[in-house]
């Protein structure tokens, strides 16, 4: 099991990128850090998700 | 000489930073436009799935992103936050916010440093959001700070410059642009602030809470530009005692 952005995804063995689109977003939208490294937006669709790893993908919001 | 605002060796001719929380993505472009803004704040938040709509698409091209670390409660999650904010591919300014106190969302000045000189390190242009205290001013300024942003009053209380002499003490001490951010609710209090010789001034709630944004946001960008006139101009002097006549007063009735 995955921790992605806090929940539980069955995600091992899923490309970062692949993981992006999943939960609903473009990769050119949001940055996505694994085990609090960042993974480059040129690697994400190289880079595969292991079992155990903890992943936030985040994005812009409104803010002051 | 042209009256530039310069941060990480940019020019903007602006001098009103737009926020852009609390009210709607399709207000964003009035906003900026009303306000003449050439600079947003935005935040970053875990990507949900309950909506996708990308706050980039609503923010006219052209206009200076500036990614704040709101939620971090340390230096080291202020940079992680900025980190992301930089991968998100939005340019290198970042505005530092980094609070333990949750009740009036005080910066904590102390992480404020360590966070600067990090990302300072690694070629962010760094704006941090501070309490006004000159000592933890100049640190900034030693830490490699872009300019300084004191608070006026708690955020999002629109209570005005609570801490007036604080930040006037920064504006003739420190050699950045001091940038009044939070806590100004009016125009008159952003146009004061200006008078006093800030940089710029940043607002977010005093917008977002209003009857009619756009039209709020034309009034404050008034403001800034009266004020910053102002203070270019070099305000009359202010006498403690007495009165002094505007015109020459005749003497022909007492002769």
């Amino acid at each position: 099991m995955v921790t992605v952005n806090g929940k539980p995804v069955d995600a091992a063995g899923m490309t970062a990128a692949a993981l992006v689109e999943a939960q609903g977003y473009a990769c050119a939208q949001v940055a996505v850090e694994r085990n609090e490294e960042i993974i480059p937006k040129a690697e994400l669709g190289s880079t595969v998700i292991q079992d155990g790893d903890v992943v936030e993908i985040v994005r812009f919001v409104g803010g002051g | 000489m042209e009256d530039t605002l310069k941060l990480g060796g940019r020019e903007f001719h602006a001098r009103f930073i737009l926020g852009s929380g609390k009210y709607s993505l399709s207000l964003i472009e009035a906003a900026v436009q009303y306000a003449g803004a050439e600079i947003i704040t935005l935040a970053v938040r875990r990507a949900n799935t309950q909506e996708h709509e990308n706050i980039l698409d609503y923010i006219p091209k052209g206009v200076t992103l500036l990614p704040n670390t709101s939620g971090a409660r340390n230096a080291q999650e202020a940079v992680r936050i900025a980190r992301l904010a930089r991968e998100l591919g939005c340019g290198d300014f970042v505005k530092i916010e980094i609070m333990r106190d949750t009740k009036y969302l005080l910066p904590d000045n102390a992480e404020t440093i360590k966070a600067t000189e990090i990302l300072a390190k690694e070629g962010f242009v760094v704006m941090p959001y501070m309490y006004p205290d000159l000592n933890a001013a100049r640190d900034l300024v030693n830490a490699g700070a872009a300019s300084v942003m004191p608070l006026a009053a708690p955020i999002g209380s629109n209570k005005g410059l609570a801490t007036r002499d604080f930040i006037q003490i920064l504006i003739d001490e420190i050699d950045l642009p001091v940038i009044v951010d939070a806590g100004i609710g009016r125009p008159s209090q952003a146009c004061e602030a200006m008078e006093m010789g800030a940089a710029a001034v940043m607002c977010n709630t005093a917008l977002a809470t209003a009857g009619d944004l756009p039209a709020m946001a034309e009034a404050f960008r008034k403001a800034v530009e009266a004020g910053r006139s102002a203070y270019l101009s070099g305000l009359g002097r202010v006498l403690e005692r007495g009165g002094a006549p505007s015109d020459t007063l005749t003497g022909f009735l007492h002769d």
